[in-house]
């Protein structure tokens, strides 16, 4: 066992390599660079740019070093760390990515544990009512939320609870709360503004995880074992849950590879719509300025947060069935 | 030996007779089940439906896309009414003169009704020039009034553009926009597919690296880097070209999924007594992957592409909400949708959120039509 997730720790180092050379030449791509943008900025507002300021600012980010060497200056500094300066803002990447990176990983994994815990039991209840009216329902419900694209999803809710509620939904915290150091009535104050993300996002992966639940325990149902519970005289109760949900979740927790770059994805998405201080605003606007070391921090970072995801899955599925080998 | 295994032997043609009672053909089987599921029948129809509608969409809305009517600034959809001048019901339809003056106090437009008179909406009516799929000129639409009036049957945006002119327009890129990318996920994840499973070895492990290397990107931000890597739209880079680029970028994080089934399949043939009989009567790489095992694989493939077009307009629509994707003066519907940001705007002009509507139809359709094709592929399952 401490073999086995001793080598995926390995190869995960090496896919972590390649997705940062990848991730940085996706930054390095577009034609021009921050220092255009920025001159071009500056001239707008009417300002006038000297050939001296272009030199030192060219100078101080390195901008015209080769590739190569802009690689090496912004991957040696991670592990110190250190992740190159945004130019937008004018601060270190490392002061800027931290707290944003903490709210996506909390509003993702909170999204993750409540829409599988949704997810499992309304796919039994579909599974062992087939063919009923509510089981109909369900089905329905899920072709609708696997339908609604969550920023959309996002959009209405916003307006609903205004025009219902005269709720104003977009922020993770009260104002009173927002500048303040943490403390219990903070964390309080999170959780209750946590739920409008939570929901939007959960939406489709509850709808998505329940359809492939439900389709899992109908074949688990059908098995021999199941047959022999039942005739040896095990209560109904007993054969569903201890003898077929528990053999259904293995090929669910092998799709929790796969549920986690949508949370994530949408999560950059749905933050965008409602504003919240996640990865996903300052994301998208880092990589329409081409400030490069700031967007290709948080491709990095969001492509490790999905590594461990991945990883985490492989040692839950190998801990839930001994069966797999270790190869 | 080649030469005889394309001619039955006699002894087949004699096996063939015996079963042709009660026999019926895969295909005809597949189309049986096909038919019998209700739900993929609506979405086939509504999908033709709205292609042949977004096709025609010049033609069928009253105004072009790009027309900004400075006196219909958020201009709300036309009132229609079936009573004639005369008090009486009838088919032809009427509207009301709209007039618009700014409200001082409130600083906004407000656009008054007159209701005593009443106008003929007239069928046929010539109005703006447009070219039907790039080549038919005309100058007639569906609808549209005398004089300066102008047929709005989904308001006005914040330029005072048609909005149902622009949500016919922007679907021709969103519905397609799936296909296209789709169409090179086929090509581009059955190539590797079979190429990593049929020949193994170093190719396999080289695809393989590079498809867990894409999937593990988160895919929403993975499109906006490549999206953003896009120069802007000029002289040299058009609109379409961006359109096509994006269509590209899509099909490149989603032939990864299609080439992992396609490899397990193709491993699985090559283990197969079809496979290896092939191979002893001489036949070529060629000749086995192309006649022996893609026939087999059709249908899979066909499935995993139908159930992945949903994904790829939603794909589209998110980037182009961002503004990552579709740019002006094409019009796509996510981008529509990038004017429903504010809550208060869309409060005060809920017409804005269609496009929103039109996406969940298309995308409810064509996973109807994906989940039976899934269901009729294999026609032997109960």
């Amino acid at each position: 066992m401490t073999g086995y997730i001793l080598r995926r720790l390995g190869y995960m180092l090496i896919t972590l390599v390649m997705v940062m050379v990848v991730g940085f030449a996706l930054v390095e791509l577009p034609p021009g660079s921050y220092l255009e943008f920025h001159i071009q900025q500056l001239r707008n507002q009417g300002g006038d740019v000297t050939q001296s300021q272009i030199d030192s600012l060219e100078r101080r980010y390195g901008l015209n070093d080769p590739v190569y060497v802009k690689f090496w200056k912004w991957i040696s500094g991670f592990p110190k760390g250190d992740f190159g300066e945004s130019f937008q803002h004018q601060r270190p990447v490392s002061e800027l990515i931290w707290d944003r990176l903490g709210y996506t990983v909390v509003i993702s994994i909170t999204t993750l544990i409540i829409s599988w815990t949704i997810a499992i039991l309304v796919g039994v209840y579909s599974a062992t009512h087939r063919y009923t009216i509510p089981d109909y329902i369900i089905t329905a419900l899920q072709f609708a939320a696997l339908a609604v694209p969550n920023f959309l999803l996002a959009l209405v809710l916003m307006v609903y609870l205004q025009q219902a509620f005269g709720m104003h939904v977009g922020a993770l915290f009260s104002p009173e709360y927002r500048d303040v150091p943490w403390s219990l009535a903070k964390a309080l104050d999170l959780a209750s503004h946590l739920w409008v993300p939570v929901l939007i996002l959960g939406v489709s992966g509850t709808a998505w995880t329940s359809r492939v639940m439900r389709a899992n325990l109908l074949d688990v149902l059908n098995m021999q074992y199941i047959q022999t519970a039942r005739a040896k005289g095990a209560p109904e109760r007993t054969v569903i849950w201890k003898h077929a949900v528990r053999n259904a979740l293995h090929p669910l927790v092998m799709t929790l590879g796969m549920s986690l770059p949508g949370i994530i994805s949408g999560e950059t998405v749905v933050a965008t719509v409602l504003n919240l201080p996640t990865s996903g605003p300052i994301y998208f606007q880092a990589l329409m300025q081409q400030d490069m070391y700031l967007a290709g921090t948080f491709l990095v970072f969001l492509s490790i947060a999905l590594l461990i995801g991945n990883l985490i899955a492989d040692i839950v599925l190998v801990w839930l069935d001994p069966r797999i080998q270790y190869s | 030996m080649a030469e005889m295994s394309d001619q039955p032997a006699p002894a087949a043609v004699d096996a063939q007779e015996v079963s042709t009672v009660g026999e019926i053909a895969q295909s005809r089987l597949i189309w049986m089940r096909f038919r019998r599921n209700k739900l993929a029948l609506i979405g086939g129809t509504g999908l033709i439906i709205m292609y042949v509608v977004i096709a025609l969409g010049a033609f069928l809305a009253g105004n072009d896309y790009q027309y900004q009517n400075e006196d219909y600034l958020y201009g709300p959809p036309t009132p229609v009414t079936f009573t004639g001048p005369d008090g009486r019901f009838g088919l032809r339809p009427y509207t009301y003169p709209v007039s618009t003056r700014l409200d001082v106090e409130a600083f906004k437009f407000v656009f008054d009704i007159d209701r005593e008179t009443k106008l003929p909406i007239e069928f046929f009516a010539r109005g703006d020039d447009y070219k039907l799929l790039g080549f038919i000129k005309g100058d007639v639409h569906l609808l549209g009034v005398e004089g300066d009036q102008r047929v709005y049957p989904l308001g006005a945006d914040a330029l005072g553009r048609d909005v149902f002119a622009r949500l016919l327009v922007g679907g021709q890129v969103s519905l397609t926009v799936g296909l296209a990318g789709v169409a090179l996920t086929i090509i581009f994840g059955s190539l590797m597919g079979t190429i990593s499973g049929y020949f193994g070895g170093l190719a396999d492990d080289v695809i393989q690296r590079v498809v867990e290397l894409i999937m593990s990107f988160p895919t929403v931000p993975l499109w906006a880097a490549l999206a953003a890597a896009m120069p802007p739209i000029s002289t040299d880079f058009s609109a379409l070209d961006r359109y096509f680029l994006i269509t590209v970028i899509l099909s490149l994080v989603n032939w990864t999924g299609l080439s992992r089934q396609l490899r397990a399949k193709v491993m699985a043939y090559r283990e197969s007594d079809f496979v290896m009989a092939a191979l002893a009567a001489g036949a070529k790489d060629r000749r086995i992957i192309l006649t022996h095992m893609m026939p087999n694989a059709a249908s899979h493939i066909i499935v995993v592409a139908a159930l992945s077009i949903p994904g790829m307009i939603l794909g589209e629509t998110a980037l182009s909400f961002l503004g990552l994707g579709i740019l002006p003066p094409a019009v796509s519907w996510g981008s529509m949708l990038t004017d429903a940001q504010h809550v208060p705007v869309v409060i005060e002009h809920p017409w804005l959120m269609t496009p929103g509507i039109a996406v969940i139809i298309a995308v409810l359709f064509f996973s109807f039509l994906g989940d039976a094709l899934r269901d009729a592929a294999d026609p032997y399952s109960i």
